[in-house]
This record gives structure tokens, sequence and C-alpha cells, in this order.
């Protein structure tokens, strides 16, 4: 060890391998003073300016700030602020590009100096041997110093390093051709130089520091000793002149015989590195306080008519440099950042200097020659010998080639310096540095993206493991949820049991649907008492239902059925909308014109079963009404009619029974037989709905003569197609209709056996084929046409008036049991619901004349409710269907017309 | 004689060496497929489900078990290739003939268009996106892999894949490039 420092003191200077010796072209800028330049227009401070992470921004756009103010603050590890170079306005904070070879744009503020130059408050340090370690630390990281040889570390971190220093090295070798910002520097300011060195031996403590200038810096060399002479632990040594020993890991290697590991830094050998230019802006900060804000820039190139050293302010724009000390640009210029072994071509000169930023050279084309088209290696080796680093340059450039990055690691590219020595002596003219760079930053990426694949998996584990002990969670709740409650649950299911028993052994009663029809048949009686259920109590339920048992017993014995209403929801609501019918009915045979109202107030206690139910109802009731005078039997078949869904639509069938029946009077043909064996099906009982609709029409045609044709005009466009398709046939009708007026001459009696007897016909077949739709749809067309056939003829027979009165009553029920068809089964129902709601109207206008004016109030008031609620559930197929049972039957339509024509 | 005692000493070395391979067997039995592990690393742990997985571990799986190595697009042709070496097998191009070098993406959420439905961030396999009910979300960058699975789930398409931005730290050389100066 001793060894070792006699030797530094000595004199003594080893040698790093390799080297090369590019020509000087020092001699261009070192011989003038360090020139002094105007303000420039404008200022682009980047916030950043070294390696590490951001300041935080502190000024805002449009604000003034004095020289030196801080324009950010330290913020995260490895910051450094950046200060005002001059005082001015900020006229911008924006991305503009940087001092970097792909001029990636960088947040920089954009100053507008305002020529005053005026200074912010100065805090100079009043004894600076008396700073401690921290003090001056901080001083020299508030000041924003950097490292100003070309790599732009941090200067407070390396000051505050925890390693114990040994040797303390200064770097002013600068090697680079054409440089000489440090060289100048050293002559004018040696004494401030070495101020700063001071003060890092004030901060680290070194056994001794170590001045490195190459030897082709004699004055800078004679300075420096000369103020170095009073501190004996400075040690300027004079080292030989070959590129690159301005190196950090060469010029140890060169003062100190000692190499930084690969992967490591000096610090782990006891040595720290600082440049000339970096102690300079200390003892600036620490003696002046003096904030970084200006460097030394050395413009040079044979395209400088001043080449020399000036002092730029950062963010001063290179053109500005240029500009200042003469630039006549020779075609495609190029202008380098940096020296010409290892600077990089800027793709502008509108480009703010920075901290790092040491050489601005504008050579012509015959002093840096651009480079020629690359050869093939032939294996020379010359780089090899000449790589200061020692790695095998040509190796590393077939597997940068060939991507092959594990061996270029294996190789050690990454203690390639990028010094270019390889790539200077080559004779093929590769660009080896450039590929050695890119290998670079494909490893540096791939190791970025191994470590995101791994915390990406981590993550992913996490959140599966994460999702799995939520779902286990969640089904463990739902396993100890059920068991936990059973015993309460249980015993609140008792209880409720207990109570229902109770309530129907005093009601009599069996559910709340059936309370609630009771219930309605209470207010019918009572008049106006409508309470909503939740404040009654029990007791007054079961009473009022007492009264209501009581009142229909009054009124009728038929009620039976009301009672023993099964407890099932659905079957309770529509049995109970029968009995209410079966009462209005019976009240309407004492001859009690108003029931048709109650039942309609009673209608609507729960929800559209009750609403259907209601409809039945209310047909009924007309028929029955009709019925007195006629025939009581038609009644029978209401009363058997089932309290279920489906059998409601059986009831319809039974309906169109009956009407038959009432019709078959005056014709005594008996074809009720065979609709008796009609099937219970759902879809069987909307065919034969559709069936005693094209009955019904008949018979209302036999009584509509004229005024067809107005009727069906007013029904068409209730709502729809389904209502226009309607409306099409209605005027078929209609038409053929009239015709059929005008031919009233001829008397064909035995036509209307066969019109009864085809009907019976076509009702076969339709309850025989299959429950499909779409057949039922044609069928129902079939059945149309044929009934208007039958129309006609009935009218020639001119029968009396009286069935027909019945028959206009009995169109009234049809539509609306077809509604109630359509309920159950919507898509049945939506082409027949057009053409009853037709068909009724003209009923209507029959009844008016005919009957009282309520009913076909009623009626007509209950027709546009049920259709519109069908008739949006309706789908396309639908329409379809529809469209063609209306073409069939405008078809036949007019088939009848050409007839009739023929006939005339 | 001799032929006895050849037999007896084969024998009994047999016994010796079958033993010292059973115990062997027991004592150093290797859990799971050492090579789905490997495998693993090589994938880009994106999680994204483009080969047909869920994830990137049952493709590791996979692929020990047999299925082709090209159907992580992004991985691109690197990954692949890798793959190749390790399975010693021959590389291919990506099954869905998806670029070789895929643009790197993040996802990014037009925050002032987010309606908070939080679809996005149950699709995300790396919990990279932060947000609650009806509240604005927005992804973390770093922890993004841009599988793009949150693109899909958001009802409004607030989400775009941006290409991760060029900075000077991940900005590389272009050798092959035409030099670009700008006029001022």
């Amino acid at each position: 060890m001793e060894k070792l420092l006699e030797q530094i003191k000595k004199g003594t200077v080893w040698a790093f391998p390799g080297g090369v010796h590019p020509p000087q072209q020092k001699t261009l800028s070192n011989s003038a003073q360090i020139a002094r330049l105007p303000l420039p227009d404008k200022l682009v401070v980047p916030l950043k300016q070294h390696i590490g992470a951001n300041g935080k921004l502190i000024v805002e756009k449009g604000q003034h700030v004095l020289k030196g103010q801080p324009l950010t603050a330290p913020a995260a590890n490895w910051s450094v602020p950046v200060h005002a170079p001059t005082s001015g306005t900020i006229t911008d904070i924006a991305p503009m590009p940087s001092a970097h070879p792909s001029a990636l744009p960088e947040l920089s503020i954009i100053i507008e100096p305002d020529g005053n130059d005026e200074w912010c408050n100065l805090n100079p340090a009043i004894n600076p041997a008396k700073l401690s370690h921290d003090e001056l630390v901080d001083i020299i990281h508030q000041a924003g110093i950097s490292g100003m040889g070309g790599a732009g570390f941090p200067t407070y971190v390396k000051a505050d390093i925890k390693q114990p220093i040994e040797f303390l090295i200064v770097n002013a070798v600068e090697c680079e051709p054409y440089i000489t910002a440090d060289d100048v520097l050293m002559r004018e300011h040696a004494k401030q130089v070495v101020q700063g060195i001071e003060l890092m031996q004030q901060i680290l403590n070194p056994t001794l520091c170590i001045v490195g200038i190459e030897d082709n810096k004699p004055e800078a060399i004679a300075a420096m000793t000369q103020a170095a002479e009073h501190n004996a632990n400075i040690v300027i040594q004079t080292v030989p002149t070959v590129y690159p020993s301005g190196g950090e890991k060469q010029l140890i290697k060169l003062l100190t015989n000692r190499e930084v590991p690969s992967s490591g830094i000096p610090a782990d050998i006891g040595i720290l590195v600082h440049n000339t230019g970096t102690l300079f802006a200390v003892q600036q900060a620490v003696y002046e306080g003096k904030p970084l804000i200006e460097r030394v820039i050395t413009v040079t190139g044979n395209t400088i008519h001043k080449p020399g050293n000036v002092w730029a302010l950062l963010g001063t724009e290179i053109k500005h440099l240029l500009d200042c000390q003469g630039f006549s640009p020779v075609p495609q210029q190029r202008v380098v950042m940096g020296g010409p072994m290892m600077g990089f071509t800027l793709p502008t000169v509108r480009i703010g200097v920075v901290k790092t930023t040491n050489c601005i050279l504008a050579p012509d084309h015959k002093e840096l020659a651009e480079p020629g088209p690359e050869k093939a290696c032939i294996r020379c080796s010359a780089c090899a010998d000449a790589c200061p680093a020692s790695l095998l340059p040509q190796q590393l450039q077939w597997f940068a080639k060939s991507k092959e990055y594990d061996k270029l690691q294996e190789h050690n590219l990454f203690d390639c310096i990028e010094c270019g020595a390889c790539a200077y002596v080559c004779p093929s003219e590769i660009p080896l540095v450039q590929y050695y760079r890119v290998a670079k930053v494909e490893i540096k990426e791939q190791q970025a993206e191994k470590i995101k694949a791994d915390r990406a998996k981590e993550r992913f584990d996490a959140r599966k493991e994460r999702l799995e002990r939520e779902q286990e969670e969640r089904q463990n709740r739902h396993k100890r949820k059920p068991a936990a409650k059973s015993d309460d649950e249980k015993q609140k299911v008792a209880d409720a049991l207990a109570r229902v028993k109770n309530k129907s052994d005093n009601g009599g009663e069996k559910s709340a649907v059936a309370a609630a029809i009771a219930r309605a048949k209470a207010k019918k009686q009572q008049g106006e008492e409508l309470e909503p259920d939740n404040t009654e109590v029990a007791k007054e339920r079961a009473l009022r239902k007492e009264q209501a048992r009581k009142y229909k017993e009054q009124k009728s014995q038929t009620d039976d059925s009301g009672d023993t209403a099964p407890v099932d929801d659905k079957k309770s609501a529509v049995a109970a909308a029968i009995a209410r019918a079966k009462a209005k009915k019976a009240a309407q045979a004492q001859g009690d014109q108003t029931n048709t109202d109650d039942a309609n107030t009673a209608a609507p206690v729960d929800d559209k079963k009750a609403a259907v139910a209601a409809a039945i109802a209310r047909a009924k009731a007309k028929k029955a009404a009709q019925a007195q005078n006629e025939q009581v039997n038609t009644d029978d078949a209401d009363t058997a009619a089932p309290a279920d869904d489906k059998k409601a639509a059986v009831a319809a069938i039974a309906r169109a029974k009956a009407k038959k029946a009432a019709q078959a009077q005056d014709e005594q043909v008996n074809t009720d037989d065979a609709d008796t064996a009609a099937p219970v099906d759902d879809k069987k009982a909307a065919v034969a709905a559709a069936i005693a609709r094209a009955k019904a029409k008949k018979a209302a045609k036999a009584q509509d003569e004229q005024t067809n044709t107005d009727d069906a005009d007013t029904t068409a466009p209730v709502d729809d197609k389904k209502a226009a398709v309607a409306a099409a046939i209605a005027r078929a009708k209609a038409k053929k209709a009239a015709k059929a007026a005008e031919q009233t001459d001829q008397p064909n009696e035995p036509s209307i056996n066969e019109k009864s007897t085809d009907n019976v016909k076509s009702e076969e077949s339709q309850t025989d084929s299959p429950a499909d739709n779409k057949k039922a749809a044609v069928a129902a067309a079939i059945a149309r046409a044929k009934a208007k056939k039958a129309a006609k003829e009935a009218q020639q027979t001119e029968q009396s008036i009286e069935p027909n009165i019945d028959e206009s009553q009995a169109d009234n029920v049809k539509p609306e049991e077809s509604q109630t068809d359509s309920v159950t089964d919507n898509k049945k129902a939506a082409v027949a619901d057009a053409i009853t709601r037709a068909k009724a109207k003209k009923a209507a206008k029959e009844a008016q004349q005919t009957q009282s004016n309520e009913d076909t109030e009623q009626v007509t008031a209950a027709e546009p409710e049920t259709p519109s609620e069908t008739s949006p559930e309706q789908t396309a197929a639908q329409k379809k269907k529809a469209a063609v049972a209306a073409a069939i039957a405008r078809a036949k339509a007019k088939k009848l017309q050409k007839e009739g024509n023929d006939q005339s | 004689m001799t032929l006895f005692y050849a037999l007896i000493a084969l024998g009994s070395l047999a016994l010796i060496f079958g033993l010292i391979l059973g115990f062997a067997a027991v004592r150093f039995r290797v859990e799971g497929n050492p090579i789905v592990e490997q495998i693993d690393t090589i994938l880009p742990q994106t999680q994204c489900g483009q080969c047909g997985y869920p994830g990137c571990k049952p493709y590791a799986e996979a692929i020990a078990n047999g299925d082709e190595i090209n159907k992580c697009p992004p991985g691109g042709e690197a990954t692949v290739k890798k793959l190749a070496d390790l399975m010693g097998v021959e590389a291919k191009p990506l099954a869905g003939g998806e670029q070789a070098d895929p643009i790197k993406t993040v996802a990014y959420i037009r925050e002032d268009e987010c309606i908070g439905c939080t679809k996005c961030i149950q699709a995300c396999p790396v919990d990279a996106i932060v947000g609650a009910t009806r509240q604005m979300h927005t992804v973390l960058i770093d922890e993004c892999t841009g599988c793009d699975l949150c693109v899909e789930p958001c009802p409004v398409d607030c989400i775009d894949m941006l290409p991760v931005a060029e900075t000077k730290q991940n900005w590389k050389w272009q050798l092959d490039a035409i030099p670009v100066t700008q006029i001022d």
C-alpha cells in the first residue's frame, strides 16, 4: 500500500491496454480566452439534464424568474434541480427536442430573457472550511450540479458515497480531439478548481487526490501545479496522450494501476473520479452561492470562423453558439455534440445546451468525413488491439448482428465504454459502436421486460389466489347460513302455517286471492269503500267475506264455484271472474240492467288475469241477457266452464257453440257434436275460436248491408300492421257484402244448409289440423272467406231480424273471447284480434239500433284496450302469417267480386 | 465354482446399485415437470390468453405436453426462437401470422368517458387497473402487460391500446435508417 502511494507520489503512471492516437486538433480552440456571449433570444432548459429522475416543477408559464432561481425542486432519488440561466419570463413549459441522438422531445422550460441578467439572492458560504459534510452535500445538491464530463451523474450522490474513498481522482485528461474546455478552464480558473478539489477532500477525506492531465496541455499543468502547491495531498500527474485515457476506468488504471471490476463502480475499489468542470461548479456553488447555470463549451471545427471556448448559459440553443462564433455551413453540414470520437450528430441545431455538453463540433467534409459504406469484416483484429477494455469487438459484432444477446453478455458487452476506438481503427469502416449500442439497448429492454414479466406473473398468481379465496369464502357462506338459521326459519314457517290455518278456520277462505275476490265483491255491494288491504285486519276481511257470501246467495244460486275456487292464484282469479260474470248474468235475468257496471269496477282486482277474466265475464253477461229471451240452455255451457286457464279457452269454444246453437234454433242443424269433441289443447281452442269468429261474421253480414263499408273503414287503423291487414280483409268483405246486396233477387233456400255444413266441415278439418300456429292462421283466413260466402247467401234468404240480433250480440262476445285467447297465447290471436275488432265494431253499430246504449259502449270501450296490449308482443313471424292470411282473404274477395260482376 | 463366485459378485453389485437407484428415485424426486417452469420463464407473462389457454402457465404446460410453440403473439419471434431452442424443435412463424416483432402497447383509459363499471378491473389479469364502482378507473402503466383483455368488456369503448412511449432510455439507434434532419 505504501508502495503504491509512494509510486503515485513519485509520478509513476501505468498504462491501459489498447488506445488510439487520433489527430488532436486542440490548437484550433485552446489559444483564445473563454468568450462571453450575448444573451440569446430564448433559453430552452430541459428539466432533466442528468442521470436520474426529473425534479419537481415549481414555476409556471408566464412567471418571471431571476437568474439562478431554481425552476425545479429535487423530488425523488437522484433528482437534481435546474435553475434559470438568466432573468426573464417563462414563455412556455413544453416538450422540446432534447440533446440526444434521437432528439426525442423532453419537457423543457422556455425562458425569454429580459436582458437585465438580474441575479436572485445568492447565499455564498462565509467560511467554507467550517461547513460540515452534510451541508456541503446539500449545497451541491441544491446547486444542481451533475457530472460535467459527459455522463451527467449527480455529483451530490457521489459526494455522499458511503464507501471509504482512498483516492480522489480529478479527470482533467480531456482525451477527445478538438475539445479544450477543461484545458482553458484550468488555465483561467486553476485556483477555483483547486478550491473545488479541496472542498471534495473536505467532504470525502481521501488519502490522496490525483489530478490527471494529458501531456498535451502544458499550460494547464503549470497553472494547476501552481494553484495546488500549498496542498501536499494534491498530486498533479501528467499522462501520455492516448485516446481514451479520459475514460474513468482507463484513468483509474493509468493513475493507480487498479481496475474497476466488471459491472462495479470505482467506489468499490476506494476511488472516486470527478471532472474538472464539476469541481469548478462545486467551488462556484459553495464560495459564490451560484448554482450551475453555465458551463464552458468548445465551439470548434473548420466551418467556425472563431473556434474557441465560450461561457454558455445552459439552455442556449446550439444555433446561437454557432452564430456567435461565426458559422459558415457547408452543404450537408453536420453539427456534432461532443467530440469526434464519442459525440453524436445533432438532428437539429435548435437544441439547448445541457450540463453535459462540452463541445460543439461543426466540421467540414474533409476533417470529419462521412463514414463510407460498411464492408465485410476481414478479421484483422485491429479492433481488439485498440480496445481499451480488452474486449473482443469483432466477436461482439458478430453476436450483435445475429442478436445473440446471451453470448454478448458472456463476452462482457457491458464493459464496453463505447469509446469508438475499435470503429476508428476498423479498415472495413464497420460502425462497431453503433452495433453495440443497439445491442445494449435491446438487452436492457429484455431485462426490463423480464423483470416486468416476473412482476406480472406474481400479480397474476396473487390475483388467482385471491379469486379462489373469495370463491371459497362465498361457498362457505352459502353452506353455513342455512345450517345456522334452520331453527329460526322452521319456527317462522310453522308460525306462518298456523296463521294460515287460523284464517281459513275463521273465514272459511283458503287464500289471499280468494279474499281479494271476496273484497271486490263486497265493494260491489257496499259502494265506494275502497281501502288498501294493508291496513285491513284479518277480522274485517273475514267479516266482509261473510257479507259477500250472503250477498251472493241473495243474488243467485250459481255462486258455488266462487267459494270453491282453487287455492291456486291464477286459477282462482279466473274462476272468480267467471263467478262474477255469472252473478251478473243472474242479476240481469232478474231485470237488473246496471250490473254490468259493477262487473267493471270489480274487475281489476289484481292483474292481467283479472282483466281477462273480467272481459270474459262481461261478454257472458251480455250474452246471458239476450239468452233470456230465447234459451237458458246456453248458460249451462258457461257454468260448466272450468276455472283453469287453458280450460278458459275451451270455454270460449263452448261459448261459440252456444251461439251456434242459438242460430241453429232456426236452422235446426246439429253441428255441436263436432265441436264438443274439440280438444282441450290451447292451440286447438284458438283455432276453434277463429272458426267461431268466422261464423259470427257470417251472421253479422246477414244484417249488415249498406253500413258495412263505413264501419270497416273506421275500424281500420287501430294500431299497426295487423290492423292494416284486418282492414284490408274488412274492406274485401264490405265489397262482397255490397255486391251481395245487389244480388238479393236470387232466393236460394238450400244454400243455407249447404253453408252450415260447410262450416261444420271446415271446423272439423281445422280442429283435426295440427296445433301449429301457421296452419291455424291460414285456416282462420279460409274460415273467414267461407263466412263471407255464407253471408252473401244469408242475405239472399232474407232471414228474420231476431236471430241476427242474437248473433250480433254473440259477435260482441267473441272478440272478447278471442282476446282471452290472445292473452293465453299471443301468437295465435294476433291476426284474429284485428279481424274481430273490426267485426265487433260492426256488431256494435247494429246493436245500437236494437239494444240499450250501455252495453255497446262497454263493448267498444273494452275493445281497444286488449288488442293494444297484445299487439306489441307480436313478432315478425306473426306479421308474415297475418299478411299471408290477408292476401288469401283479399284474393278470395276479388274472386267473389268477379263472380258478382258476372252474375249481375 | 468360479462361475458361482462371479454370479454372487454380480448379483450383489446389482442389488447394491439397485438400492442406490431406488433410494435416489425417492430422495431426489422432482415435483412437477421442470420443463414447465423453464418454458414459463420464457413466456412474456402477459396472461393475455391469445394462445387459447387461460394464462402463461397453462400454455407452458401445454407446450410441455406437445403443443405448438408458436401461439404466443406478445412474445413474438424471439419467444418462439427461445422455445424452439429449449424444446429442441424447429422455430416456426407465429400461428396467427402476427408480426414477428410485436409493438408493445399499454392500455389507456379515456378517463372522462369512463362510467366506472369495473368490468375492465375484473378482466385485468394482473390487477393493473384501479378504480371503484361509478368512479373513474385508470391503468397503472408500469403494471400493464398490454394483453388487450380489458378492451372487450368496456361498454363505452373508452380503453385504447397505445404503443409504449419511446423515451431516451428505450430508444434504439436505427442503423439502417436514412438520417433525417429538421429544417429550421
